[in-house]
């Protein structure tokens, strides 16, 4: 049974959102979808500065088997990106809620935070996979 | 309803992520497909190989028929137990299926065929075998483990009989021997030593939790293909199928050409081919560039597109990604550039054999 906590938000994407106040965010894939990746062997992190919209293709999960798109859960801008993966990408496998992050982001509406799936919410909608 | 091998509920105790391939549910991993590919290289890992299609080829003209029905020449096989590896072309010359047959006596070969491929297997075998006398027949009662790795022999061994052991003690590359209930062939998919294991189905799950017990690591088919890649060996319906000729697919090695007077499926459509030259060539790349070469993707020199990606993935021991692609003939570049996703990636071409006996070769 894959580890969903329960102060994280989700999209049906796979990703988790956690909320570091100030309108800022942390995001990477759940322990679901690094299950279903199995061993990631290549992460390319999306581009600093960047202003994405909400579903926007925005880098890449590579495994062994297949490549994944990583979409933006959340409109906003690229801050920070975990460059800790670019040698160890397997961390998105051994901790995909700590040190296998993958970027930060600057939202552009505080408000859409609220949109996003709840821990219990994420949880039926894997269920149903 | 999907098949289900003999050891079906060995992977399912072991919380094998199980996946459909070829209409089997079989285990993609049990864990971590990396650590499983490193134990073959490195010490000794086996897979459940159940689904493969296992034929019995009896009777006065057994000979005969393999003979014409495969490219390559079963009359090498002369010292039983003998295996041989080779395609089976339909009259253009394209691959129906590659398979390894084993020669038991003049009138008894046994040929072991892809599990994906089964039913079309069996019906060109079938309707080939009408102008010859001779029976062929599916089992359905074997299981069969593949053991591989630098000591998978040994461990294999541990968990034999003193007779067994003796039976298969002088057993050289690509022979097989009866020991016992065992069929123990010295052949593989992963360009590791070791032994792939016929045996009574019934026995299947024991004979495995014994190898187990002796240090042997369950692999899924995520550490098979990774591999068989590393080794330089083809996949069918991916480096090569029923469009492809051994000579575009790095087979030309499994075609007997002679003795000229052996007829057999696909020989003049081959021969044709060969006289004009092959239009296509499978190589093997290695990528320079950060990211991994997969499936389908295409080959570029000058600008033009000049191939296509077969089969490729990130090589666990080399930690590089490679791939193999069947590109035109007359390309002889010394690098390539592949399309990988939204960029254009630099990729060395080299011999299509990456790793063997756990030494990278690139």
């Amino acid at each position: 049974m894959s580890q969903i906590p329960a102060e994280l938000k989700y999209v049906s994407s796979h990703e988790w959102i956690r909320d570091e106040g100030d309108g800022v965010v942390t995001v990477g894939i759940t322990d679901h979808a690094q299950e279903l990746l199995g061993d990631v062997v290549f992460v390319e992190a999306p581009e600093v500065d960047n202003e994405v919209e909400a579903e926007e293709e925005i880098a890449v999960v590579e495994s062994v088997k297949a490549a994944s798109d990583i979409y933006a859960p959340i409109a906003g801008t690229i801050i920070e990106v975990n460059e800790e993966l670019e040698d160890s990408p397997e961390l998105v496998n051994s901790d995909p809620y700590g040190d296998g992050w993958m970027f930060k982001m600057q939202l552009a509406d505080v408000a859409d935070l609220d949109g996003l799936m709840s821990a219990e919410e994420y949880a039926e909608e894997i269920a149903d996979e | 309803m999907a098949n289900k091998t003999p050891l079906y509920q060995a992977h399912v105790d072991a919380e094998a992520r199980i996946v459909d391939f070829g209409g089997w549910d079989m285990p993609l991993n049990y864990g971590s497909q990396i650590d499983e590919h490193h134990a073959v290289r490195q010490d000794a890992g086996m897979f459940d190989v159940s689904h493969m299609t296992v034929v019995e080829v009896t009777g006065a003209e057994a000979k005969p028929y393999l003979q014409y029905l495969l490219a390559n020449d079963v009359d090498k096989l002369q010292v039983a137990g003998k295996a041989l590896y080779s395609g089976m072309l339909n009259e253009d010359g394209g691959v129906i299926d590659d398979l390894i047959t084993y020669y038991l006596t003049d009138e008894h070969y046994r040929v072991v065929v892809n599990a994906s491929t089964r039913d079309k297997d069996l019906a060109w075998m079938e309707n080939v075998a009408q102008q010859f006398a001779v029976s062929v027949e599916e089992r359905t009662d074997v299981a069969m483990i593949a053991v591989q790795g630098p000591n998978a022999i040994d461990k294999a061994q541990s968990v034999m009989t003193d007779e067994q052991k003796a039976a298969v003690a002088q057993l050289k590359p690509f022979v097989a021997a009866q020991a016992g209930s065992l069929f123990v062939a010295r052949t593989g998919y992963t360009g590791e030593d070791g032994y792939e294991i016929m045996l009574p189905d019934e026995q299947g799950i024991d004979f495995w939790n014994q190898l187990q017990a002796a240090g042997v690591k369950p692999c899924g088919l995520a550490a098979r293909d990774t591999l068989r890649l590393e080794a330089g060996m083809n996949l069918y319906g991916h480096d090569m199928d029923e469009t492809v000729s051994p000579l575009e697919a790095n087979m030309g090695w499994t075609i007997a050409w002679e003795p000229a007077e052996r007829d057999f499926v696909g020989r003049k459509a081959l021969t044709e081919q060969k006289q004009a030259g092959a239009a296509r060539k499978l190589i093997g790349l290695v990528l320079e560039d950060k990211g991994i070469m997969r499936e389908g993707q295409e080959v570029i020199a000058n600008g033009e597109v000049v191939g296509v990606v077969t089969s490729g993935t990130m090589s666990p021991t080399i930690g590089k990604s490679i791939a193999m692609a069947r590109i035109k003939r007359d390309i002889n570049e010394e690098n390539l550039l592949i399309q990988v996703r939204k960029k254009q990636l630099e990729a060395k071409v080299v011999k299509p054999c990456f790793v063997r006996k756990g030494e990278a070769l690139v």
